[in-house]
């Protein structure tokens, strides 16, 4: 009995070896509350809420994978996968499907693909690669040539418009180069001459281009149309109070005011059903997966891992305040989903994969420092 | 082995990241407490206020639909305004017992078996919170009747709509055009101009003529209320407001008084007649008959009006100037006739001794000219005078089919005219690699010698066929014909002048313009195929009469034994520019199974033309500088041309009255029978 007790104990150790138990914690923590919103914002929809489980389930495995993969591997690959990446945004302009005025998916056929997805992850790994192969302290023609680099898949993805995803991507690219010494003064002389161009670019548009981002920056002058769901959003969460109205008890949400509630706007549902300590409680939640992604990337031993781990975690950062920004009415509408909690596969999978990445570098470590 | 250096850079690099990781974390602290402050706002400052919104009240946006533009005439005559009416309408939501409200409502007011049947249609296509209309159209007793009754139906309210009427109602509707309610594919198209937003509220969007190519300038822009709502679904409270901007108003080139005489002059006929200002291009009557009424289009036709439009063998639906498409025999002779002169195939003492046949070299086959036996000798113009086709036969078989379309080309055939009217179709030019590319066949000599009058497969449309006259009489300078002169700001009342485009300036030499001319004008004095057009008119005409074998209108023409007589014979078809020496309209008229061009047509476009060159309206001088925008504003009395436009007709706002305009009845001109044929 005896053996047999400690073989099962070390093959699940085996098993779970390269799995950082505090983040695996804190993420199926945040996967159940996203259940349970997800029951309540579908209007107590069972098969919605099986079909995130489902989700969740291939999500977790591609993790699992991930984690087991060690990090060299990984930057073995950064360069084609990027290649692939940016070979199928060209087919997806060329040839994509177009849904709901944007073309973003690619029919394979069997299935339907979306590349910007992929690029997520492509993208900081490609740069990370980059950053690393320089011998020395990467130079100003190093830094222009990887924003190059990242310009090219974010252009196409602009241009699809899938502007959220295109936005996200950009960040996850500006992390690296931020993260590889991008010079201060490079930055600073940046957002200077940005901040100086902007009313010189504002002159330039038309008058109805300037409505539009008008309207991008304050909703309410468009209620009918893009405003309708920030002025909803808000009067949600306003409405929460300190402790919410409960679970399945928003009135908001279940009288079909809130527009996407199950997606981009499921901020709003928990928000009302949650009040505002349920809001802390979850910006607490994604602190604490941050910050031990920061732990990770500052533990990292390569170039290559340090600046992948640092430009995950902030992605994931990013994510997480656009979302509840835009839900609370701070920043203008982009199509970004709420991390681990709004519906929806692609999401799910994209940052379970990232999380993979980052169990990996923390649990090869050794490996890498003695090689 | 690391050497020392780059250890030292590789420690460096650590510490430089870590520090920027710092500054990283410090930004996510920053952006967290940012949003942690706006929860504070949001639930703990001003919860009482979205508590409030959310629990009893409810906030609403109610979208304020724009007042459509109106269209009017060149002397502002009324074509297309709106007025309200009393509507019931019912928000399925809100309603418990559908039927037995119905029911309850229809001791009221009347309910009929089409307004039931409209109704259960609009409940299929829209959803369950929206309001759909009943009845429409109360009059005041039935609104009062229901008002005093309003408490007892929750959920079924009075509305005053918005409706759009044409007062003249079949006159010019094929120009006008009409609008209907928004259906699926007219949400696409508008979810692709990314202006959805703009159209919540609206029911209505313009499906032909000038109603829907100029969309976007009608329609106007939709305000909105941001209001409170009780748990009934009515307004408590309005919170906040923006007006709508009514869209622009329309002015067109035409004249309704013009258009009622073309109209008129057609009488039982089918056929269609274009009208153009050859300086300008703006078009003077767009007459395509039979017409329809478009009223009956603006709420949704019903079934058995429909039918009878759809299945009449008139084919009343179809804008015959723009899509009905004919062969132009006998009119396209002064173009070909152009087209040897431009080329330097005939110069003018050239004349030939028509024995009344040609024949191609090494060819028995004998191509007839109309007039058994010829007309003996017969020069450039005199073979315009009197359509000699043996002239043309040999001028085009010496052109060439390349030379000849090449040169046509120019005057519009075979293209669209480009006017402000959607669904122009272009008529078809005929080239040997068109013929290998549509049959499969070489080009034959044959078909090249038939071409030189206007036979064979060479269709034109009646808007083709006006703008090739058009810039005959224009010495070879192609305006863009176009329909509407002037839009009328909605908000600041500023009228301006859309711009007249040249589309094309054809180098042409002034004496073959002249031999041409002189052979038209002939045309219309005793003589010439059409003289009774010509007689005592007290102005030149250069015309050009056509008869063309029956094709019949590209649609699925049924058989109907009754009218095969009457409609195998051959279309009329008449071109014509007045005063010929200083053309101020050119036309084109066919009527359909009208017989002879001069007989049939000819009267048709004398009538138009007296009306327009003696009648009692001043003629219009709008100032026409081509590639230049006529900047044309002056709010309180925009003048059109020398008649004044009524204010009162023009405000944008006043929703007006339907009222029957009064339109004199035309002046017939008497034309004696013809006595040639072409």
């Amino acid at each position: 009995m005896v053996p047999q007790k400690n073989m099962l104990s070390k093959l699940l150790q085996g098993l779970f070896k390269h799995i950082d138990s505090f983040l695996i914690a804190c993420l199926l923590f945040t996967m159940l509350v996203g259940l349970f919103v997800l029951y309540s914002a579908s209007g107590h929809n069972f098969e919605r809420v099986s079909s995130q489980l489902i989700n969740i389930g291939v999500a977790l495995g591609v993790m699992w994978l991930v984690a087991n993969i060690q990090p060299q591997k990984l930057e073995s690959i950064a360069v084609p996968a990027y290649i692939l990446g940016v070979i199928l945004l060209i087919s997806v302009a060329l040839f994509g499907d177009v849904s709901h005025g944007a073309r973003r998916w690619l029919n394979l056929g069997i299935t339907k693909i979306q590349p910007s997805e992929m690029m997520r992850i492509a993208m900081p790994m490609m740069l990370a690669w980059f950053f690393a192969k320089r011998e020395n302290s990467p130079r100003i023609t190093d830094f222009a040539f990887a924003g190059l680099l990242l310009i090219i898949p974010v252009g196409l993805i602009v241009k699809q418009p899938d502007l959220g995803t295109a936005l996200l991507i950009m960040a996850s690219g500006f992390y690296v180069l931020f993260l590889a010494g991008l010079s201060w003064k490079f930055l600073l002389g940046g957002a200077v001459s940005i901040g100086a161009m902007m009313p010189f670019m504002w002159s330039m548009l038309h008058d109805y281009q300037r409505k539009r981002i008008e309207i991008l920056i304050d909703p309410s002058q468009d209620p009918l149309g893009a405003g309708y769901h920030t002025i909803q959003a808000t009067i949600a969460l306003g409405s929460g109070g300190i402790t919410g109205k409960g679970w399945l008890n928003g009135t908001q949400a279940q009288l079909d005011f809130l527009p996407e509630r199950t997606t981009d706007f499921i901020f709003a549902v928990f928000g009302e059903e949650f009040g505002m300590i349920g809001n802390i409680m979850l910006l607490v939640l994604f602190s604490l997966l941050i910050g031990r992604g920061l732990v990770i990337a500052a533990q990292a031993k390569s170039t290559f891992t340090r600046l992948l781990a640092g430009s995950i975690t902030l992605t994931f950062f990013t994510y997480a305040f656009v979302n509840m920004g835009m839900v609370s009415g701070v920043l203008p509408v982009v199509g970004v989903p709420l991390p681990f909690i709004s519906y929806g596969g692609t999401s799910m999978v994209t940052l379970c994969l990232s999380f993979g990445i980052l169990m990996s570098i923390q649990t090869h470590k050794k490996l890498v420092a003695s090689g | 082995m690391k050497s020392r250096r780059e250890l030292k850079n590789y420690q460096n690099e650590q510490h430089s990241f870590k520090i920027r990781l710092g500054v990283l974390g410090l930004l996510v602290l920053i952006a967290f407490s940012v949003l942690a402050a706006r929860f504070y706002f949001l639930q703990i400052k001003r919860y009482d206020y979205y508590q409030t919104l959310a629990e009893n009240n409810r906030i609403s946006i109610v979208p304020i639909t724009p007042n459509r533009g109106l269209i009017s005439d060149r002397n502002g005559v009324v074509l297309a305004h709106n007025f309200f009416v009393y509507t019931l309408e019912i928000t399925p939501s809100k309603v418990d017992d559908l039927d037995a409200t119905i029911s309850e409502i229809a001791r009221l007011v009347e309910v009929s078996p089409t307004d039931l049947k409209r109704f259960n249609k609009q409940m299929g296509e829209s959803h369950d919170f929206e309001s759909i209309p009943l009845r429409t159209h109360l009059n005041e007793v039935e609104a009062a009747k229901f008002a005093v009754n309003r408490y007892r139906f929750p959920g079924v309210e009075l509305k005053s709509r918005l409706f759009r009427h044409y007062p003249l109602g079949k006159l010019g509707a094929h120009m006008v055009g009409y609008i209907g309610r928004i259906n699926d594919k007219d949400l696409e198209h508008l979810a692709e101009a990314d202006s959805l937003s703009n159209y919540k509220g609206s029911d209505h969007i313009g499906k032909s003529g000038i109603e829907q190519f100029y969309e976007t300038q009608l329609h106007g822009t939709t305000g909105f209320q941001q209001v409170e709502i009780d748990a009934d679904g009515r307004a408590v409270r309005v919170l906040s407001s923006q007006a709508p901007t009514s869209g622009n108003n329309l002015i067109l080139s035409v004249d309704a008084k013009m258009q009622e005489i073309a109209e008129t002059a057609f009488g039982e006929h089918r056929g269609a007649l274009v009208a153009i200002k050859p300086s300008t291009g703006e078009v003077l009557a767009f007459v395509s008959m039979p017409t329809f009424d478009p009223n009956l289009f603006v709420d949704g036709i019903d079934f058995d009006n429909w039918n009878a439009l759809n299945n009449s063998l008139d084919k009343p639906l179809i804008n015959r100037p723009l899509r009905g498409i004919y062969p132009p025999g006998s009119t396209f002779k002064p173009f070909s006739a152009l087209a040897g002169l431009e080329n330097g195939i005939r110069k003018p003492p050239f004349s030939i001794n028509d024995s009344g046949f040609y024949t191609l070299p090494n060819s028995t086959h004998r191509y007839r000219d109309w007039k058994p036996g010829g007309h003996g000798n017969v020069d450039m113009r005199r073979a315009i005078t009197i359509s000699c086709d043996t002239f043309f036969y040999g001028l085009a078989m010496e052109l060439g089919i390349e030379r000849l379309t090449n040169f046509v080309r120019h005057f519009g055939f075979g293209q669209k005219s480009g006017v402000d009217i959607a669904g122009e179709i272009s008529g078809l030019l005929p080239t040997p690699e068109w013929k290998m590319r549509r049959y499969k066949q070489p080009w034959y000599m044959g078909e090249t010698v038939i071409a030189g009058i206007g036979q064979g497969y060479t269709l034109v449309t009646p808007m083709q066929l006006a703008q090739a006259t058009s810039i005959l009489a224009n010495k070879g300078v192609a305006m863009r014909p176009r329909l509407v002169t002037a839009i009328t700001d909605a908000n600041s009342g500023a009228t301006s002048l859309t711009q007249a485009i040249v589309n094309e300036k054809i180098p042409l030499n002034e004496s073959n313009l002249e031999i041409v001319k002189l052979g038209m004008i002939d045309v219309t004095l005793p003589g010439g195929t059409a003289a009774s057009v010509g007689a005592n008119a007290g102005y030149s005409i250069a015309a050009k009469t056509g008869t063309a074998q029956v094709v019949g209108i590209k649609q699925n023409e049924k058989y109907n034994a009754n009218a095969i007589d009457e409609r195998h014979r051959d279309h009329a078809l008449f071109i014509a520019y007045a005063p010929a020496e200083d053309p101020k309209i050119a036309l084109a008229v066919i009527v359909e199974n009208g017989g002879h061009g001069g007989s049939a047509a000819g009267p048709i476009a004398r009538k138009v033309m007296d009306y327009y060159l003696l009648g009692k309206l001043p003629v219009l001088e709008t100032p026409v500088d081509a590639g230049k925008p006529a900047n044309f504003v002056k709010p309180s009395t925009p003048t059109i041309g020398s008649a004044p436009i009524k204010p009162s007709t023009i405000n944008p706002n006043a929703a007006t009255k339907p009222t029957k305009p009064i339109l004199n009845t035309p002046a017939t001109v008497n034309a004696p029978e013809e006595e040639h044929y072409d």
